[in-house]
């Protein structure tokens, strides 16, 4: 099948402004959008730039907004979007550097203001410290995160504001604040329980919807508002 | 000098190997690593099914059972010191891991969950024992986040999406690498004490394959072109389920759990070529057995792939066949419930890929070119050593795929790669400790940066009419066709010719990128440049290679040679020609045997 591309370029060697430039290619219905993009880079233009690695998923290196949703390019397929005409433009709230490579410094640095670590100075046990499978599930879900910041870039809140510390930073404090094993869940909480802390939540659910590993990113930012408002972390 | 940096040690590579690396060496001494990727975009994070380790959680087990597993595995060619160190080193690692946060499933006590493997065995039953310790099917994700997240917390010092392009050497030791910041496009120079190559693989030289992107053998192709050999190239494992035509990876952990490999007859067919361990023989066994089913006309209707099936339904008949029972005695019963939550993401990619749900569907699967047991040759320190005596070189530290210490032999044992990443990555950082502290810095010369920017000029300088994407796809697909799972002389020497023509047309690209900000198309060409040059020299090793041991199965040579081969392959390019050397195998307490699963 033939599909139109409407690709965001800005080259900042070349380009005054950014614009949007077409392509038409054949693709197959199962190709990831990723693999058009390696298509285009290859035979039409290789001064198209975005970053990639794993191609499937796990690495989150290929976060774009494609047909106006935040997705990972390796885990769309043509298939999914319907009538061969496809969006693709960066992450929206990150300084674009060079077409879809954003500027990822400040989601990092966002990250690792919230203790995104283990911590527990007791002396560790001989053998692993012991944890059930009841309390491993309390926080499995935010573990999975891969900080692509797909979340993260399609909150409104964060849009409005970048100093909102944005849903990837908090999914990344309750993969902590939950572990039976930390011991500085307070900590945490307080650094969130500030006025670019948790409460620039909406409950918008953008962030639920844009995450290629399925966290229910929402839900988990609920669980931190729910602990600093009760001072308890169950 | 513009942009030059100075620390003791430098750490390339951002995987778990780099990470734990520089978490050890920047305990002891002024450290920085470097990553063309973010270090969570490593390829670690992509390793699912577990990490080995003789926890004995699930089971009776012993470090002593995972050495000999391992030993066996790598069809006798790996090290048997090196073996024995890494498998008893494996425990307390893992133990490790644990106390710095990873987020391991837990066994109803608490403690952390265990899976059977290809490979590891009882080894007074030859049955299958639970031995890889996982997190769901995200293993490799979990190790590489909590490596990073402990690196946050030690303040180690990060240059990400900075490319390596060249290592530098001073009268006969380490002093530093070159790297090309992608942001601007400008050289830097970091002048060290120590250099630890934690790059990983290779597998992008094939066409179907697990790995990603950023395999693109840097590591052995930058020592390669300063004098350092590469040693058993020829082996590269396919591991036996990647998707049909994607190579995405399908863990082991499916068949840990009781999935089986179906072919077009219904047949679950590895009884006939693994009796007693059957879907979990070694990947370099149940991949070959795929290879001959396909070829005898029955892969699924009469096409290059088999069915994975963990439809429980199919999943519980055989493991009753096979009287298979849980810890606690009862048979083993699974639900569709209890496969989703140990295998999540497995079931998220065959529905994401395929349009298949694994839990009511088999999975067409395939082999997948997936890793490098060959590399930058090392000692069980991590120490380069550059020759048949395994003379250390000063400096200069390898650790995980891209190294080749040889724990893995001829044919890597899944969940050794996680924990070869570990043990290794830590001892390299501890020994370039201790090297570090006690050698002054050595004199750059002037023109430190001149072979780096040489190679990148060169490219750039290139005018002709060939296509870089049509070059690499040749070179996949003739080493995919000739230099796979089957070998034989007339097909690896049509591939190594081919590979040699496409470095000739090689010269005639032209880069579509002049500019310098993230100039990605000049560093892909750059990597492919690595490829040609790892596919050469793999077909040379494996052509001059005249038996079949584990990843290496040659049908004009059918068996192992254990009076002519009990030796690792040593390869160096010397002005454009690859030449050979042999050392032997270290044997400590396992004689070589005939291989039977």
């Amino acid at each position: 099948m033939e599909v139109t591309l409407k690709i965001f370029r800005y080259n900042p060697e070349t380009d005054k402004k950014a614009h949007y430039e077409k392509f038409k290619i054949e693709a197959q219905p199962t190709d990831r959008v990723l693999d058009l993009l390696e298509y285009i880079k290859g035979y039409h233009d290789g001064t198209l730039s975005f970053r990639r690695s794993c191609a499937h998923g796990v690495c989150g290196s290929d976060a774009m907004r494609i047909n106006g949703v935040n997705r990972l390019a390796c885990k769309v397929l043509v298939q999914d979007l319907g009538r061969g005409k496809i969006t693709v433009e960066p992450i929206l709230g990150l300084p674009v550097l060079k077409d879809l490579i954003v500027d990822m410094e400040p989601f990092f640095e966002s990250y690792r203001g919230v203790l995104p670590f283990l911590i527990n100075d007791e002396p560790p046990p001989k053998k692993e410290r012991l944890q059930s499978p009841e309390q491993h599930a309390r926080f499995e879900d935010t573990t999975k995160c891969i900080l692509c910041a797909c979340c993260t870039t399609s909150c409104p809140s964060y849009w409005s504001n970048d100093d909102y510390a944005g849903p990837a930073t908090i999914v990344a404090a309750h993969r902590f604040v939950f572990d039976s094993r930390d011991r500085a869940g307070a900590e945490r909480l307080r650094i969130l329980n500030d006025t670019m802390g948790v409460y620039r939540c909406h409950t918008i659910y953008n962030c639920t919807d844009a995450c290629p590993r399925e966290i229910q990113v929402t839900r988990a930012i609920g669980e931190v508002k729910k602990a600093i408002a009760t001072g308890k972390i169950d | 000098m513009n942009n030059y940096h100075q620390f003791d040690i430098i750490v390339v590579g951002a995987g778990g190997a780099g990470l734990m690396a520089a978490l050890y060496a920047s305990r002891g001494a002024s450290t920085a690593v470097l990553s063309k990727l973010y270090p969570t975009r490593s390829h670690t994070g992509a390793a699912q099914g577990g990490v080995g380790a003789a926890l004995g959680n699930q089971g009776e087990d012993h470090p002593e059972w995972h050495t000999y597993d391992t030993v066996k595995g790598s069809d006798y060619l790996g090290d048997q010191d090196a073996i024995e160190f890494m498998c008893s080193e494996a425990v307390q690692t893992v133990y490790e891991l644990e106390h710095m946060g990873l987020p391991f499933s837990r066994t109803p006590e608490g403690r952390i969950a265990q899976r059977p493997f290809g490979g590891h065995t009882n080894n007074n039953t030859g049955k299958p024992v639970p031995r890889a310790c996982y997190s769901a099917d995200r293993t490799g994700h979990m190790i590489l986040q909590t490596l990073y997240q402990q690196c946050i917390k030690n303040n180690v010092t990060f240059f990400d999406e900075y490319h390596v392009i060249d290592l530098l050497l001073v009268d006969g030791a380490a002093a530093g690498i070159v790297a090309l910041e992608l942001a601007t496009g400008e050289l830097h120079v970091f002048h060290a004490k120590s250099v630890i190559f934690a790059t990983g693989g290779h597998g992008r030289v094939w066409s179907v394959t697990s790995n990603a992107y950023a395999y693109s053998g840097d590591g052995v192709a930058i020592t390669l072109r300063r004098g350092i050999p590469a040693e058993d190239m020829e082996f590269f494992q396919f591991h036996p389920t990647g998707i049909y035509n994607m190579g995405i990876l399908i863990t082991e952990g499916v068949r840990g759990e009781g999935g089986v490999l179906i072919n077009n007859e219904g047949e679950r067919f590895m009884e006939r070529y693994a009796p007693t361990v059957k879907d979990l023989a070694s990947r370099d066994v149940v991949s070959r057995a795929m290879f001959l089913e396909m070829q005898d006309g029955r892969g699924i209707n009469g096409e290059r792939y088999m069915y994975l099936d963990m439809r429980p339904e199919v999943v519980n008949k055989y493991a009753a066949e096979d009287g298979r029972k849980r810890q606690d005695g009862s048979p083993y019963i699974v639900t569709g419930e209890e496969l989703l939550s140990k295998l999540p993401d497995i079931v998220d990619f065959a529905r994401t890929y395929l349009g298949v749900d694994p839990v009511t569907q088999p999975m067409p699967v395939q082999p997948t070119a997936h890793y490098a047991m060959g590399g930058i040759p090392t000692d069980m320190y991590g120490q380069v050593v550059i020759d048949e005596k395994n003379t250390v070189y000063p400096g200069l530290y390898a650790a995980g795929e891209v190294a080749c210490v040889s724990v893995h032999g001829a044919n890597r044992l899944g969940t050794n790669s996680l924990l070869d990443i570990l043990v290794f990555g830590k001892y390299s950082g501890l020994k370039a400790v201790e090297y570090s502290n006690e050698v002054a810095f050595q004199e750059l010369p002037e023109d430190a940066e001149d072979f780096a920017r040489q190679q990148l000029e060169d490219l750039q300088n290139r005018v002709g009419d060939e296509n870089v994407v049509d070059i690499a796809n040749e070179m996949k697909d003739v080493m995919n066709d000739y230099v796979g799972v089957f070998r034989t002389k007339e097909g690896m020497t049509r591939a190594l010719e081919t590979v040699r023509q496409l470095k000739e047309r090689f010269k005639n690209i032209q880069l579509g990128d002049k500019g310098r900000i993230y100039n990605t198309d000049l560093l892909s060409v750059w990597e492919l440049g690595n490829l040609l040059d790892l596919a050469e020299v793999t077909a040379v090793a494996a052509l001059n290679r005249t038996e079949s041991r584990g990843a290496h199965a040659r049908e004009d040579y059918p068996k192992r040679d254990d009076e002519k081969w009990m030796n690792h392959s040593l390869a160096w390019i010397k002005d454009g020609e690859i030449e050979l050397a042999y050392k032997p195998v270290v044997i400590t307490k396992y004689q070589p045997q005939e291989r039977v699963y």
